[in-house]
């Protein structure tokens, strides 16, 4: 197996009295989708955080492609490729989808000195319609995102996270607040243009139907801890994982 | 189709440069008036700009004074009568000030930019007015200038103001139209919408705000330049917060739709305020309040937006 | 000695007087999220008032000690009445909209304002010192304090507990906080946010103009007095912290022995020392002292 692209060693955060998180070690490997599980609480979110750079973690190393990044901040993990979507879609609501793009691509040549050159030009949306058409937007193109449904937000938002081919892609509850019937085909829509850059990605999610579907590898965690850690279909029929996170028999 | 597509700024500027040739035949009032309205406009230009990434500055009329009385200081003190020796010197003092103070309210946003842009621009107001030296509350008049060792003569000196404001103007305006065109300058309205979307791409927030504050300065300390070479005067008003108001309300009338768009509402309130002076002088604030609360009404996005719907439609 | 004591008199003054005149620009921010550059002009309106209704009542030949009852009723009723117009008539409508938006707002109100007060009252100076005159003078450490100023401060002291209390004890203060933490529970859960706002504004207005009314007596009545005492309010607000009632009374004593010291100690620096303590609060906590923490906003 090839060399790990994140690796995180001991990872513990603590908000005061509160372990929010703790023992976190895991690495991920270049291409993999990994899901992670757990109830609300569990650290799912306070792992991508700390991964992402908005929390710094209390102890503990994170290693991406070999440099220690931990306590760096959102800016600098962007910059070093790992990029999130997020709960609440952060897109630019009065701004249509289209422009959304074309400012995701501005900023994240920001890093490299990109704020002097003439950003406005016709190759910058031309990109910018293409990454639309590959995340199955195009038709909203021109339409103000903060009036769209809430599915088409986050899609928006994921397709943001992709801009510049980011190695790492972390998704937090992508198809939340998306209606269950357009869950699978929203997923599909977004997983496969992220896929086809070879990007690993590591999803949070809720609905195992999702889980089982699209993730080869699952990580469960339970109060601030990893509880199990393997191939989807052996995590999801673990007892322990039944127990505390799935809740008995699942259909 | 991008919302705003500055690319089409140019178009707009060669409309603005060919008005300016024609108000070059105005009747001599009007035409002054058209003079001090492009030094205006500039600043009025500055305060669009910041209003894009969210910052409403309050005071911009520091930068104005600041380029003004570098001017008068340098021309009336220092024997400097030079025009471009001094013009570049009000670009310079107030692009500094703009560093020193992006530095420190880069951080800030909305009112609480808007409140300490205000603070700073009225300690300036009291240091001006408590200077005697610097004629306190009257300011002080401007020897007149030259050009690279000509200096123009008394009949010929308005022309010559007036054409070399024009050309400035123009200048600063393709200038700007070349900035909103690029990555920092369209990043500023996704500054205003959503940092932490930003800041989660890898570019930094604080950046782009600090780049357009110190471009607004720029551009507000060569209006106040070119106010002060065209009035021969400079008094601490210019930075008085009153001043400030005007060129937000300009900006805020005008819309972000184009750089010449406050150009043209400043000549348009000047213009106003002339006539409202003479006719209500105690009720041109009011005036001024009851357009604003209008359009902050009806229409959010200033007057621009009426040529834009035009325009769409 | 003297100087010390001089210092320690003036700049509980002017502390007492910065008090006045920003708690209520920083209570309307904290429950209603609007910054009020109209706070000035409500002070201005509340000097002028002041100057007219005494100016009436000393015509009259009325005695002395009422003028002081005239001045409460007149900084009540003009409160009450300015503000509920403002926010009945304009801000209502605009509920909702974005923080900035609402500056503009209050400031094109502030421009509405100034010209009212000129166009109602003229350009000239009003006097009326005989309030200010009427307890005369004790001596401190043989220095003159006038016990007018003495009464200006206890009412600043009384004032603060008062509105404190209000907060904390009273139903409709209560009330009052739930809103400041999160409007939109608070409505859900029955409380009437209309109601709530009108009242806040209403307070508000009535301590900017109170100060207005105490300060009118010891000045020359003019245009412009408005735009002066917004900037330092918003001094003493930015240190203290948007929204912090404790924050304006801290502000407002390091603001005023900031003054105080400045002004018998280096003169010249007198205009600076305000806005000194403003950038040193500002390099320490750039929110203020007491500013409301942020939520998570991911």
């Amino acid at each position: 197996m090839s060399d790990p692209i994140l690796v995180t060693e001991n990872l513990e955060k603590r908000f005061g009295g509160v372990v929010a998180a703790s023992e976190i070690s895991l690495s991920l490997y270049p291409g993999e989708t990994v899901a992670v599980i757990g109830s609300n609480g569990a650290g799912k979110t306070t792992f991508v955080n700390m991964v992402t750079g908005y929390l710094k973690p209390s102890s503990g190393t994170i290693r991406f492609r070999g440099r220690d990044i931990t306590g760096s901040s959102p800016r600098k993990t962007a910059q070093a490729g790992i990029r999130r979507s997020f709960q609440i879609s952060q897109i630019f609501p009065q701004l249509t989808a289209l422009e959304n793009m074309m400012m995701a691509e501005i900023a994240a040549a920001d890093g490299k000195g990109g704020l002097r050159a003439t950003a406005l030009t016709d190759t910058r949306m031309k990109t910018g319609r293409a990454v639309l058409d590959r995340f199955g937007l195009s038709q909203h193109a021109d339409a103000r995102v903060g009036t769209l449904p809430q599915g088409v937000k986050k899609q928006l938002d994921i397709a943001m996270a992709a801009i510049d081919d980011p190695a790492l892609i972390l998704l937090d509850e992508p198809t939340s607040g998306v209606s269950v019937d357009e869950k699978i085909e929203m997923m599909e829509r977004v997983i496969e243009p992220l896929k086809a850059d070879d990007a690993t990605l590591l999803f949070i999610e809720h609905d195992m139907d999702i889980v089982t579907r699209f993730a080869e590898r699952t990580v469960a965690f339970y109060e601030g801890k990893i509880l199990s850690d393997g191939p989807t279909a052996e995590v999801l029929a673990d007892t322990e994982v039944r127990r505390y996170v799935i809740g008995g028999v699942h259909a | 189709m991008m919302k705003t597509d500055f690319r089409r700024e140019p178009l707009y500027i060669a409309i603005l440069a060919g008005l300016l040739i024609l108000g070059f035949f105005l009747p001599s009032w009007l035409r002054f008036l058209l003079q001090t309205a492009m030094a205006g406009g500039l600043v009025a230009v500055g305060v669009s700009l910041q209003m894009r990434a969210g910052l409403v500055n309050f005071g911009q009329g520091l930068y104005y004074a600041l380029g003004g009385y570098a001017v008068g200081m340098l021309a009336a003190q220092a024997g400097i009568t030079d025009i471009f020796l001094l013009l570049i010197a009000a670009v310079v003092v107030s692009t500094v000030a703009g560093v020193i103070l992006g530095l420190l309210l880069s951080r800030y946003r909305e009112i609480f930019y808007a409140m300490l842009s205000l603070a700073v621009s009225m300690i300036l107001y009291g240091l001006l007015v408590k200077a005697a030296w610097l004629g306190s509350t009257d300011g002080f008049n401007i020897p007149s200038l030259s050009y690279l060792g000509w200096t123009p003569s008394r009949a010929v000196r308005p022309d010559v103001y007036y054409i070399t404001t024009a050309i400035l103007t123009v200048l600063a305006c393709l200038a700007t139209a070349r900035y909103l065109t690029s990555g920092a300058g369209m990043l500023c309205e996704a500054v205003a919408e959503n940092e932490i979307r930003l800041e989660y791409l890898g570019a930094n927030p604080r950046k782009v705000a600090f780049i357009v504050i110190v471009v607004a300065a720029a551009l507000s300390g060569l209006g106040g330049g070119l106010l002060a070479m065209s009035t021969g005067h400079v008094d601490p008003l210019m930075t008085n917060w009153t001043t400030s108001g005007g060129f937000v309300f300009v900006a805020l009338l005008a819309g972000r739709g184009s750089t010449i768009a406050p150009m043209i509402g400043f000549f348009l309130l000047e213009l106003v305020r002339n006539y409202a002076l003479d006719l209500a002088p105690n009720a041109w604030q009011m005036i001024l309040g009851a357009v604003m609360l209008m359009v902050i009404l009806l229409l959010p996005e200033g007057l621009w937006s009426l040529v834009e719907r035009r325009r769409k439609a | 000695m003297l100087k010390f004591t001089a210092i320690m008199l003036d700049g509980m003054n002017y502390a007492a007087w910065l008090f006045l005149v920003a708690v209520g620009l920083t209570l309307i921010y904290g429950v209603m999220r609007i910054l009020n550059i109209a706070h000035g002009a409500f002070y201005a309106i509340g000097a002028y008032v002041c100057a007219s209704a005494l100016g009436v009542f000393y015509a009259a030949g009325l005695p002395g000690a009422l003028a002081f009852a005239v001045m409460g009723v007149v900084a009540l009723v003009a409160g009450v009445i300015v503000g509920l117009a403002v926010e009945r008539g304009v801000l209502r409508f605009l509920y909702g909209r974005d923080e900035v938006l609402m500056v503009l707002v209050t400031y094109a109100l502030f421009l509405i304002l100034e010209d009212a007060v000129k166009l109602i009252w003229g350009v000239e100076s009003y006097f009326v010192y005989q309030p200010y005159a009427y307890f005369g003078f004790i001596e401190i450490n043989g220095l003159p304090y006038q016990v007018y100023d003495l009464m200006i401060v206890a009412l600043a002291i009384v004032l603060g507990i008062a509105l404190w209390f209000w907060l904390e004890r009273s139903r409709m203060g209560r009330m009052t906080t739930a809103v400041v933490a999160d409007r939109e529970i608070s409505a859900a859960m029955g409380i009437n946010v209309t109601r709530i706002f009108a009242t806040t504004f209403a307070i508000g207005t009535v301590f900017a103009v109170i100060g207005g009314v105490v300060t009118a007596p010891k000045i020359s009545v003019t245009p412009g007095i408005g735009a002066e005492v917004i900037i330092l309010a918003f001094a003493v607000v930015v240190v203290g912290g948007l929204g912090s009632i404790p924050g304006a009374a801290i502000g407002a004593l390091f603001a005023g022995y900031a003054r105080a010291m400045s002004v018998h100690l280096a003169p010249a620096y007198e205009l600076f020392a305000i806005y000194a303590v403003m950038a040193v609060v500002l390099a320490i906590r750039p929110h203020g002292l007491f500013a409301r923490a942020s939520g998570r906003k991911i």
